[in-house]
């Protein structure tokens, strides 16, 4: 089972193109091959390469076409962190980083316990609640924006500081992800341990606290990892519910304002996406191999 | 073995089992119930209480009266006011957000139907591509990841810059010799800037999903068909598009889902500018012009979204929920495909509900 989440897994032989019949149809084959996968390289890095050249290029020549890194320079992060505009960069850094542990450590916590449930224990209703937390992941935000907007509202939450008019839309939008996730990484899990050390007298929550949450430290990782980038690119609730105190990076970026209105400062903004992005692409990259197998959990499993 | 991603009792001795599911019924209800109470406070209430909002009235000045009435019932004309574009005794002026439904309704499945669509030709290409052997495949995959990791919010601001009329873009476009394009303005370009930025940032998922479908293919499968010597296109339609149909549906349902929710893209992208308001937008645009109105027009938002995933459910072999084991299925032996692929493409919504893409 799961060989295919093993990272390394020889594809398994889609290699139709058998050495040993046609020889130049193999040929072709590689050339489309290659060609095909300079497509998907360029597709994915090409974008985010002029993203980051242009964070490093004087505003003078913020429309500069050459493809090198050219006038290099790094005003535009500093200009990204400067204030005398209203731009609140560092502090939206700040706000999205508390928002995003707070939302991903609950998360996680109330996600393993339900995930646990999903995937080891018989309880009545178990595949109705399954249907609630795979509906509400289907569920539009917009149609929530409305009635949480006045509830909020009403507690005075879209005032001052008040994290939690995010936060808790976050885990709830959060869970189904962290559950789904979780319950596929538990499902792959050598259970056998567990019911030994439930022979030899632990409980079933004593189990898994000991024996199996070490062994799912991979799975877990990966998990709060997607959940620390949902609430980290959310824009929707944040642009309704975050106040000036509590304003986060996505917000901050898509409003940054330059010196003259009207003149949208480019440079400075692809500074500010760099600084928001690069973190996740490292941390995609360092955890490449679980992650991918995080995202297609169980559609792997043979 | 799968089968335990959502539960199915494994089989132990009989007498150990008995002891070891005593309790289990109420343990697991327990473990469960901190999420039932964040769903219930966050999706469920205000499901509900959206509903109650859109059958009363919008405070504001009595046409008729030209008292200010506080609201009240308001029957369906909430409803009415979107659908049939009824504003009070009249039909509403060009110009007004009453007035945008049908263009935003429109635009809104304009841009699923184009997005969707593309995604799969080119997520398809990609997977068949990334399924063979190569060197470097941890390269290739590192860098199909890049867009999916990158916040929309400044996917769009990325576009923006790119589409921008001194931009990248259209400096390549006028090297083949096309005049420049108002990328985020006109109408065309407009919705295709949306698009363009869309498909960049979510076919690599699409890819990833569907590679997962088709290394659970076998070899054999292949090496079979090429022996009674099938073409290639033969063995696309005959073996790899069949076996990976369950996956691919899936991935497809959560996609259009997305898409009809879409909002972060054209919000931060064209502003709504070239009659690109979604039906999001619309929605968070009225919050602040009239609750009732919103709510009205958020659940009409909600029941389309879940007709089309019902539709999908029902007709479209897209299995969202895997049965208990037992429990009558239709059953062509794919479920395990299929409930993995629903975790899959839950992480695709990275949005978290919210209108990503």
């Amino acid at each position: 089972m799961s060989a295919t989440t093993a990272p390394t897994s020889s594809a398994p032989a889609a290699e139709t193109t058998g050495q040993e019949i046609h020889h130049d149809r193999n040929r072709w084959g590689q050339i489309r091959l290659y060609v095909g996968l300079a497509v998907i390289v360029v597709w994915g890095l090409a974008p985010a390469y002029w993203m980051v050249v242009t964070a490093f290029r004087d505003v003078g020549y913020t429309f500069d076409t050459s493809p090198w890194p050219t006038h290099v320079t790094l005003d535009n992060f500093r200009t990204a962190f400067d204030t005398s505009r209203g731009n609140h960069f560092g502090a939206a850094l700040w706000h999205s980083i508390v928002i995003g542990i707070v939302t991903t450590a609950v998360a996680m916590l109330v996600g393993v316990f339900a995930a646990y449930a999903m995937s080891r224990l018989n309880f009545p209703g178990k595949f109705i609640i399954l249907g609630v937390i795979l509906g509400s992941s289907m569920f539009p935000g917009v149609a929530l924006v409305t009635p949480l907007f006045q509830l909020f509202s009403n507690l005075g939450w879209l005032q001052g500081v008040n994290y939690q008019a995010l936060i808790i839309p976050y885990i709830s939008f959060a869970l189904p992800l962290t559950i789904y996730t979780l319950t596929a990484f538990l499902a792959e899990m050598p259970w056998e341990l567990e019911e030994s050390a439930r022979i030899d007298g632990c409980t079933p929550g004593q189990a898994f606290r000991k024996i199996m949450l070490p062994l799912a430290a991979p799975g877990l990782f990966t998990t709060a990892i997607l959940v620390f980038i949902a609430s980290w690119n959310e824009f929707l609730l944040a642009s309704q519910f975050s106040t000036k105190y509590t304003q986060t990076v996505t917000v901050a970026i898509a409003s940054f304002t330059g010196a003259q209105p009207h003149q949208e400062p480019y440079t400075a903004i692809m500074a500010a996406g760099t600084i928001v992005t690069v973190p996740l692409i490292i941390m995609v990259l360092v955890f490449q191999r679980w992650i991918v197998s995080g995202l297609t959990a169980g559609g792997v499993k043979g | 073995m799968s089968a335990v991603a959502q539960g199915a009792p494994q089989t132990k001795p009989p007498k150990l089992r008995k002891s070891l599911n005593a309790g289990q019924g109420r343990l697991g209800l327990l473990l469960v119930v901190p999420t039932l109470v964040f769903l219930t406070v966050i999706i469920i209430y205000p499901l509900v209480w959206a509903i109650v909002l859109s059958f009363q009235k919008d405070a504001g000045l009595d046409k008729a009266t030209g008292l200010f009435v506080e609201g009240g019932s308001a029957g369906f004309s909430n409803y009415t006011h979107w659908l049939l574009q009824r504003c009070g005794e009249t039909s509403c002026p060009p110009g007004t957000l009453g007035s945008q439904f049908y263009s935003a309704f429109w635009v809104t499945i304009f841009f699923t139907v184009v997005s969707v669509t593309i995604e799969i030709i080119l997520g398809m290409w990609f997977a068949i591509i990334m399924n063979k052997d190569f060197k470097g495949r941890a390269l290739v995959r590192a860098a199909i990841l890049i867009p999916w990791a990158i916040p929309t919010a400044v996917t769009a601001k990325l576009f923006y810059f790119i589409l921008a009329y001194d931009g990248i873009a259209n400096h390549l476009l006028g090297l083949v010799g096309i005049d420049p394009l108002l990328w985020t303005s006109d109408p065309w370009p407009a919705k295709f800037a949306i698009i363009i930025a869309d498909v960049w940032k979510t076919t690599p998922f699409m890819a990833l999903l569907i590679l997962a479908g088709l290394q659970l293919i076998p070899s054999d499968v292949y090496e079979a068909s090429q022996i009674d010597g099938a073409s290639r296109w033969q063995t696309f339609t005959k073996i790899t598009l069949p076996l990976v149909k369950v996956p691919l549906m899936v991935a497809v349902l959560f996609r259009t889902l997305d898409v009809l929710r879409i909002y972060d893209l054209p919000a931060i992208l064209t502003g709504g500018a070239g009659g690109t308001t979604s039906l999001s937008m619309l929605v968070i645009k009225q919050i602040r012009a009239g609750f009732h109105s919103a709510a009205a027009l958020s659940t009409i938002v909600f029941i389309i979204i879940a007709i089309v995933a019902w539709l999908f459910i029902q007709f479209g072999g897209a299995e969202v929920i895997q049965r208990p084991p037992g429990s009558k299925k239709k059953g062509k032996g794919d479920d395990d495909t299929t409930q993995a692929t629903t975790a899959a493409a839950m992480v695709s919504n990275t949005s978290m509900g919210g209108g990503g893409a």
